[in-house]
């Protein structure tokens, strides 16, 4: 690191020399080291991961048996690859719960609350806390006998009791109400803060005009913060394709809560499949880029204004 | 307001905080248990002695977590260091000059931010691999050093606050361009860099992929895969998962309690650059 500062300090001094040159030379070294590490460890593996997908590979033998669309085709018919994309629908229904909920608690927070910083900070907080940890948490709540079961026995709903985690039905729904609970506090914090950024005297004006709680929501609230709203959805069919920790800390994949991820990972590094993993990985990174691009279509910058 | 409508108000919010609050609460109170006395009470029962510290004595040696808290500073201190160098720098360069490739140097970051990690870890392994830095802390800092574009963001962004008569006046003094960087650009941008550092910073400390895969031996067990390790031979002994659970919690609840204002802020600037 030192190294290249230092090396760029003539080159500094050259430039000044000659005006003509500077612009050209020096400016660009700033940006090497960022951009050597961008390339390497983003650009070269994407480079590779296309290329890995149409072969057959173990990963450590020196050659590579070219397989042409076999592991797309692999992926999209193998009834074991096909279905973690079904997987990820638990995820994204559960991510429109966790917007709702966050969007409920946004606006109830952006009024006037006794200890309103108390319930900012308590629903912002599982945001913050460690996956593994999260994972335990959710694996003590959910056993046989456990909180859950416990709470629910104090509540006469005794009989309703199920092997959260074991029963393949329920399995997936328990492991996306986890995935509720961690994740909605930043969508809460992220829409109060939009809330927050609309001036407080069109309230007031408002208010003068005999707006009430519902048309200030629906008048001034809800155009403000559309397109943080937007957003959301968006990256939560992206981050809902993209679940790890919670199922691999808690199942493994097991009872048939396997995400995109999580078997991605085990094609890779159980089973030795890294063509099959990296068209797995493209597949994935192609639904993203897709959406990101009609987010932009949909979301034109020039809507920012209010926000 | 109606009295109904407030009465509704607070009982929602009281209701979502037990909904947050009891499934670690209940950890808590495990973790302060004896086997015998896991074994007997409920897990809503408080524990008998709140100083019972027994569990977190075994789980702090059985999960050689002094180690994983030292690996895992290690690994946070350098990348950190790294991340803001290198980052503004590259803010530096970025939204100050004109170089050739401007256009497309900006363009590769913007697309960079959209490939989620997760996705290409299959094949970035094969390049840490053919680097020989598997299984050394120095997997971890280059990825968490060379996947950080949102912090290059949040630099650019701050620097453009920042006028340009502040570095031509330092110009003009005959300073070089490193030493604008240095002595007038660097010491401007702390609260950018107090930004970075405090997002980057949790999320390393609660990363678990990465060091799952690029850290395998013990000896370089981050916390996340040190607690992680507590899975599977201390499946019958809830008490002290909950212990090393509550170990891994408490340096969070500590930060947030004193950072909280700049937490806030650094998440709200980082999701919606």
């Amino acid at each position: 690191m030192s190294a290249q500062l230092t090396a760029v300090r003539p080159a500094v001094q050259a430039g000044r020399a000659r005006p003509g040159t500077k612009i050209f030379r020096t400016p660009g070294l700033y940006v090497l080291p960022a951009l050597i590490l961008l390339i390497t460890f983003t650009y070269v593996p994407v480079g590779n991961m296309l290329w890995y997908s149409f072969h057959k590979w173990d990963g450590l033998d020196p050659t590579m048996d070219p397989a042409g669309f076999d592991n797309y085709a692999r992926v999209f018919t193998d009834d074991q690859y096909r279905r973690v994309f079904l997987i990820g629908l638990y995820y994204f229904a559960a991510s429109f719960a966790q917007i709702a909920i966050a969007l409920y608690f946004a606006v109830v927070l952006s009024f006037n609350v006794r200890f309103r910083n108390l319930f900012k900070g308590i629903l912002f907080f599982p945001y913050l806390l460690n996956g593994v940890a999260v994972g335990f948490v959710f694996l003590y709540l959910f056993q046989p006998e456990g909180t859950l079961d416990t709470l629910m026995g104090m509540l006469g709903l005794g009989e309703h009791t199920r092997l959260w985690l074991g029963d393949p039905d329920l399995a997936n729904i328990s492991l996306a109400g986890t995935s509720v609970w961690r994740f909605t506090g930043l969508n809460f914090v992220l829409f109060l803060g939009a809330i927050q950024s609309i001036p407080g005297e069109i309230y007031e004006a408002a208010e003068i005009d005999g707006a009430n709680r519902w048309h200030q929501f629906r008048h001034i609230i809800a155009p403000g913060i559309r397109r943080i709203i937007s957003l959301s959805f968006i990256l939560a069919i992206s981050g809902s394709l993209s679940v790890f920790e919670i199922p691999f800390i808690m199942t493994g994949g097991a009872n048939g809560t396997r995400t995109f991820v999580v078997q991605a990972y085990q094609t890779a590094f159980q089973f030795r499949q890294i063509g099959l993993a990296s068209a797995m990985a493209v597949v994935l990174l192609l639904i993203v880029l897709l959406l990101t691009w009609i987010q932009r279509r949909v979301l034109p910058d020039e809507e920012v204004t209010l926000s | 307001m109606s009295r109904v409508a407030r009465a509704a108000k607070y009982a929602s919010l009281i209701l979502a905080s037990l909904a947050v609050l009891i499934p670690l609460v209940v950890v808590l109170f495990a973790a302060f248990k004896t086997h015998a006395e896991y074994n007997t009470t409920g897990p809503l029962t408080p524990p008998r002695n709140w100083l019972n510290f027994h569990n977190f004595a075994t789980a702090w040696t059985a999960g050689d977590m002094l180690r994983g808290f030292w690996n895992t500073t290690f690994i946070l201190v350098v990348s950190l260091t790294g991340t803001v160098a290198v980052g503004t720098l590259a803010a530096y360069a970025i939204s100050r000059f004109v170089f050739p490739f401007k256009r497309l140097v900006l363009g590769l970051f913007l697309v960079a931010a959209l490939v989620p990690g997760v996705t290409t870890q299959v094949a970035t392994y094969q390049i840490v691999k053919s680097m020989g830095l598997v299984n050394t802390p120095w997997s971890a800092i280059v990825l968490f050093m060379g996947t950080d574009i949102v912090s290059i963001y949040i630099f650019i962004q701050f620097m453009q606050s920042i006028p340009q008569s502040i570095d031509q006046a330092a110009m003009i003094d005959g300073a070089n361009r490193f030493t604008v960087y240095r002595k007038v650009i660097l010491p401007l941008m702390k609260p950018a860099i107090a930004t970075v550092v405090i997002i980057k910073g949790i999320a390393i400390y609660n990363e678990f992929y990465i060091p799952f895969l690029y850290l395998r031996s013990p000896n370089l067990s981050v916390i996340s895969t040190a607690l992680f390790r507590f899975k599977g031979p201390y499946g019958a002994q809830w008490e002290t998962i909950a212990a090393c659970t509550m170990i891994v919690i408490i340096p969070t609840v500590v930060i947030f309690l004193l950072l909280q204002r700049f937490i806030y802020n650094g998440i709200t600037a980082g999701a919606t650059k």
